[in-house]
């Protein structure tokens, strides 16, 4: 059985009097009939219990007994609250509905008064949730939902009176040992709260906004069943959130597999004006068998989310395409008019932004994976080949190149005439752009292959070990913090904070000043992506395959949006649109609030860099060979 | 309260061109500058010997009292100041804390003081110890994430040493260059400037509140709403919750200030505003801001804790 988790507060009781309620124990027998056998639950009124019916000596016929203290001291209002149990034990007695425990038996004794129930064996969907490691299917939920609504049209349907259950949520639906539904924990205890101090709590999650206003009627359970469906479609506890904000956290925002005929259906139910929502559990219940039609959900296997995305997709056009000889896996550098991209093929190439046109390439020993920066009429990058490579930008010439002990796969920063770069050999080094010579460089006792961040005097980068470090321009480190595994994420520095991912799953943010956490975002799996922040909102993917919208204050997730594989490079705002590519292949264009597809755009390959917007075009490399110019 | 903060985050820390090694000492008197005088037209030096002679600390006042109606004091609050000064560094770290407690027979009172002392204790054992330490160990948990234990503890707490009471909890934590706020119920945390500027920087967490948001009735009809009182969130109350923690850069030359309903839901925004602004310094002001919730009616326990923070 479920707990009563109702809180009474007396307000006219003395303390003393409410910590009577001592538990039966084990053994105990009551009316020389149910042999007590252990609590099931504890509640705010009393407990309850399972206990085996001794009137049938010869098999294990197992109850639930469910006790409830009577607190009332006066003895008027105590005889009030027994008459009214009893009135209400006999409406339930005389329920008769396949997701409805059967009553058996009640009485009252002393302060106590007791139900004894059907055992169900079983779970409730609150532990389902909990335990569920994603979503559920919706198809699942809808065959909840038509039952659910199936046992409310019966209750509503009670004559001379309707039945109101009042309190439908998750942790009062039980699933059985068959798969089917059972309402349990029916309003009668409610008749057990007097005089409940009124200036708490007002709401629950679940609750309509009526019932502020102390109004119960079918209409009433229909909200409620909207929002526990909500409430089981997102994950979302909806008494984690203000009330009446199931409006503010759309469920196919959340959960995009759904479809747009269940998301309808649940927002009719949650209509804050009674009359706009289903008048009836039947009309509720056909609404769900129409939408369940329509989106064919019961003809397959509900493993329908990819297909969803696709349909949605809208096109978008490549302006040109460029092929180099092997992957391509790190990112563009626009600047004026020409694209510059490093491909495993070892070089460097530079094409008419325009056009596609080969300008020039420039070859090195290794794979080049970084994305270039440029200064002073020069190209930066580093190589596989272990090299820093200056090279001018118009002719693709040789500048000067700067050697250090392992392969590079951080990207250069230039700032003050200098360029920071990380390397394999575990230092960071700092080279004069116009020289060719190192200024400085800093152990960092592992390799780094994050790029480094700089802001005024303060230089921040991870390595391959997890440390985060914040040096000054002197390469003396001012702090210093450890995740528990690599930074290779380059971190990102706003406003006092610094972000940066780890593939320990977090996404971090530390103050600054100190590198103390002020807080962290755990993702389902590593994150190597460069977070991008945009007004208040922190975005980054994760190889756990999602794009995450997390806000920037509160480390609250908006929205997150889940591709088909890993996300590797990093999230960038155009206008109104994030876009970010996947390691299945396809670039994808989202509402950056909402997290809504715009479209996508698929390749043949991973595609693992950040792309780049310049005149309304987009850039990107993929491991298809290709760079790709698309219009948007 | 995405809004409220970005408003925040527009208004610009007066340009820091000192370190504080620089400076040898320093009065401990708050001195008042004016920062009008402070443009660019200024050289450092300047700023140096006659203006900035002062170490950027915070200077704190706070008023307690049980208003003209009510027999009892529910309300409950903990200040904590300090600074650390050394290694070419310097830290300001603030801990300020208001409890409004409610449910009658002393368990209103207990558990705003269970409330503030456990949220209290958490946070300097977790975050104030290990920061001050010279421990190489750091934190695994977050400052929020401590923030957020702390508070749920202290709901905790209150089930067990007050059931049935309830409380508001109102936290601001500033170390270094940054804030961070804990809150559930209907307290509030404001930043108000000297050019009449006021930020909310909490939501209260009221049924009324909700019900203007979402258009179904006025202010005016909430202000009078029979049901005004009523919470949506409180500790001791209902399970399970998350209090709202945010971020966000420490706001310059400008007060903060933390009250329980019995200053802000009596005495008008602006007027608190204004009193603020006309105090020699926040003592005066927290005496003059509960001196005008007392006269007008002092319906309600009064608390506040006023912080004036460094230009």
């Amino acid at each position: 059985m479920a707990l009563e988790t109702q809180r009474i507060t007396p307000a006219d009781e003395p303390v003393a009097d409410k910590r009577q309620a001592e538990h039966l124990q084990p053994g105990v027998t009551l009316v020389n009939r149910y042999l007590i056998q252990g609590i099931v639950g504890i509640g705010g009124m009393g407990a309850v219990y399972s206990a085996r019916d001794l009137h049938f000596p010869n098999v294990f016929k197992r109850v639930a007994v469910k006790e409830m203290v009577n607190m009332a001291r006066d003895p008027t209002i105590h005889d009030t609250i027994v008459h009214n149990f009893e009135r209400e034990a006999n409406i339930l007695a005389t329920l008769d509905h396949p997701s409805i425990p059967r009553i058996y038996d009640y009485f009252s004794h002393e302060q106590r008064s007791y139900l004894i129930l059907e055992f169900i064996d079983g779970k409730d969907l609150e532990a389902i949730l909990n335990e569920s490691e994603g979503f559920l299917p919706e198809a699942q939920v809808v065959s909840w939902a038509l039952e659910l609504c199936d046992v409310l049209n019966y209750l509503h349907n009670i004559r001379p009176q309707p039945v109101i259950f009042r309190d439908m949520k998750p942790s009062n639906i039980m699933l059985n040992t068959h798969g089917h539904i059972m309402l349990v924990d029916f309003g009668i205890a409610k008749t057990f709260q007097t005089g409940q101090k009124g200036t708490m709590i007002g709401t629950e999650g679940y609750s309509p906004p009526e019932q502020y206003k102390g109004e119960a009627t079918p209409l009433a359970d229909i909200y409620s069943l909207g929002a526990t469906l909500h409430h089981l479609l997102t994950q979302r506890d909806p008494r984690l959130e203000p009330p009446f904000s199931f409006g503010e956290r759309m469920i196919r925002t959340i959960n995009p597999a759904v479809s747009v005929e269940m998301e309808s259906v649940v927002y009719t139910a949650l209509q804050y004006n009674p009359t706009e929502r289903f008048q009836s559990a039947k009309k509720m219940q056909e609404a769900l068998l129409n939408s369940a039609k329509k989106t064919g959900l019961f003809n397959e296997v509900p493993t329908a989310s990819a297909t969803v995305k696709t349909d949605l997709a809208g096109s978008a056009k490549a302006l040109w395409k460029f092929e180099c000889e092997d992957e391509i896996r790190g990112s563009p550098l626009y600047h004026d008019g020409i694209l510059y991209i490093g491909s495993y093929d070892n070089n460097l190439y530079a094409l008419q932004a325009a056009t596609g046109e080969f300008a020039w390439k420039y070859a090195t020993d290794g794979g080049v994976v970084s994305r270039p920066a440029t200064y002073e009429g020069n190209i930066y990058f580093g190589s596989e080949d272990k090299r820093l490579h200056c090279v001018s930008a118009r002719s693709g010439k040789v500048v000067w190149t700067y050697q250090t002990n392992g392969p590079i796969r951080s990207s250069p920063v230039v700032s003050d005439g200098h360029i920071f770069i990380g390397s394999d050999d575990a230092f960071l080094h700092v080279i004069n752009a116009l020289s060719g010579r190192r200024a400085w460089r800093v152990d960092a006792g592992a390799q780094v292959r994050s790029t480094p961040c700089i802001h005024i005097d303060n230089v921040f980068f991870g390595n391959e070990v997890g440390d985060l470090f914040c040096v000054n321009l002197g390469g003396n480190t001012r702090w210093r913090f450890k995740a528990k595994r690599a930074i290779t994420s380059s971190p990102i520095y706003s406003d006092g904070v610094v972000f940066a991912g780890s593939v320990d799953t977090m996404l971090y943010a530390l103050d600054a000043k100190t590198g103390y956490i002020l807080w962290r975002f755990r993702m389902g799996r590593a994150t190597i992506s460069t977070p991008c922040i945009f007004e208040n909102y922190v975005f980054t993917g994760s190889v756990d395959n999602n794009i995450y919208c997390i806000e920037l204050h509160s480390a609250k997730e908006v929205w997150s949006f889940a591709t088909d594989n890993q996300v590797t490079g990093s999230p960038i705002i155009y206008k109104d649109s994030l876009i970010c590519g996947s390691v299945d292949g396809s670039i994808y264009c989202l509402e950056y609030r909402t997290g809504r597809l715009r479209w996508r755009f698929p390749t043949r390959g991973a595609i693992t860099g950040t792309a780049v917007i310049a005149n309304e075009t987009l850039y990107f490399g993929s491991t298809d060979h290709f760079v790709y110019a698309i219009v948007i | 309260m995405i809004s409220r903060i970005k408003q925040l985050l527009t208004r610009k820390p007066a340009e820091q061109t000192l370190h504080s090694s620089e400076i040898e000492t320093a009065p401990l008197q708050n001195i008042l500058v004016d920062t009008d005088k402070l443009t660019p037209t200024h050289k450092p030096e300047l700023l140096l010997e006659s203006q900035r002679l002062e170490l950027p600390q915070f200077i704190i006042g706070c008023g307690h009292s049980v208003g003209k109606q009510r027999d009892h004091n529910e309300d409950a609050l903990f200040t904590l100041t300090t600074n650390l000064i050394a290694d070419d560094t310097q830290i300001p770290f603030g801990l300020y804390i208001i409890a409004d407690g409610m449910g009658g027979h002393q368990h209103g009172e207990i558990a705003s003081s269970v409330a503030v002392r456990t949220l209290a204790s958490v946070v300097v054992q977790k975050i104030y110890l290990s920061f001050m330490g010279l421990s190489e160990s750091q934190n695994e948990e977050s400052i929020q994430e401590i923030l957020q234990e702390g508070v749920i503890q202290a709901h905790h707490e209150i089930n067990t040493k007050a059931e049935g009471g309830g409380t508001t909890l109102t936290a601001a934590l500033i170390m270094g260059d940054m804030m961070t706020i804990a809150h559930v119920g209907d307290s509030r945390a404001y930043i108000l400037y000297s050019d009449g500027i006021r930020e909310t920087l909490t939501h209260d967490h009221t049924l009324v509140k909700r019900l203007e948001e979402l258009g179904q009735i006025t202010a005016d009809e909430a202000a009078v709403h029979p049901q005004r009182n009523v919470l949506y969130r409180a500790l001791g109350q209902g399970e399970p919750f998350h209090p709202d923690i945010a971020t966000f850069p420490l706001p310059h030359s400008c007060h903060l200030l933390i009250c329980s309903d019995g200053l802000w839901g009596v005495v008008p925004e602006k007027h608190l505003l204004r009193l603020v602004n006309a105090a020699a310094n926040p003592q005066q002001a927290c005496q003059s801001l509960t001196d005008a919730a007392n006269n007008a009616g002092g319906p309600d326990n009064i608390t506040v804790i006023l912080v004036r923070l460094p230009d």
